[in-house]
């Protein structure tokens, strides 16, 4: 499950539906990312997060398909809200389900950090010394993009 | 012969320092990205940063693409600082 959206989730609500129906599932991994009050600058308070719609969500479900193939993973959930938010409101959720702790561990890492390195996400910080688009962060970048 | 066009879309810092968020340019056959960014470019003012130090992330039908990437018709190209979701 992929999606974009303005509105808040709920991480217990994703959590369940990560469980799914079956008995076969060992471990599940999350990851939610929050607006802090320092980025680039301090004294940040909010962020506008703007996304490409279509290519958005396709680069996500790439990225889910690439840690289907290297990992034993049962389901995924990756939300990542857009628009205007506040100090700490949820920003992105990934979770992953799998029969085995390594796997979900794993596999929810690499799906986060990809996303930071390769999906059409952008950030822009709302401060008291005015707004600036976020520059990207050499250690968040990876070969290829 | 009719017309060829692309649609130009510009994302973030770009959209907002160019004021403009979508275009339509004329391609002739053989035509990459690089042309329309050097075309662009050339408008000069704000639009030279589509060849100046920053680097322009690009993509062609909703997929990453380089300079050397060919254009046809209707193709929909996009221009966009690194990404920095998350």
């Amino acid at each position: 499950m992929i999606s974009i959206q303005t509105a808040d989730f709920a991480p217990d609500v994703e959590y369940q539906a990560l469980r799914g129906e079956g008995e076969d599932t060992g471990a599940i991994v999350t990851f939610t990312g929050l607006v802090r009050d320092f980025g680039d600058r301090q004294g940040v308070t909010g962020l506008f997060l703007e996304h490409y719609p279509g290519m958005t969500e396709q680069a996500i479900q790439a990225l889910i398909d690439q840690a289907h193939q290297r990992w034993q993973i049962q389901r995924t959930r990756v939300i990542h809200r857009v628009g205007n938010l506040d100090l700490g409101e949820r920003i992105v959720f990934v979770g992953v389900a799998s029969a085995h702790r390594k796997d979900a561990f794993a596999a929810c890492e690499y799906l986060i950090d990809a996303l930071k390195a390769s999906v059409p996400l952008w950030k822009k910080e709302r401060g008291t010394d005015g707004d600036h688009w976020v520059e990207q962060k050499a250690s968040d970048r990876q070969p290829g993009f | 012969m009719s017309e060829t066009t692309v649609t130009v879309l510009f994302f973030a810092r770009l959209r907002e320092e160019l004021e403009t968020d979508r275009l339509t340019l004329p391609v002739s056959p053989g035509d990459t990205v690089g042309d329309v960014l050097s075309r662009l470019a050339a408008r000069g003012g704000r639009w030279a940063q589509l060849q100046g130090d920053q680097p322009v992330m690009i993509a062609v039908n909703q997929t990453m693409a380089r300079p050397g990437t060919a254009l046809s018709g209707d193709d929909e190209v996009a221009f966009f600082p690194p990404v920095t979701g998350g």
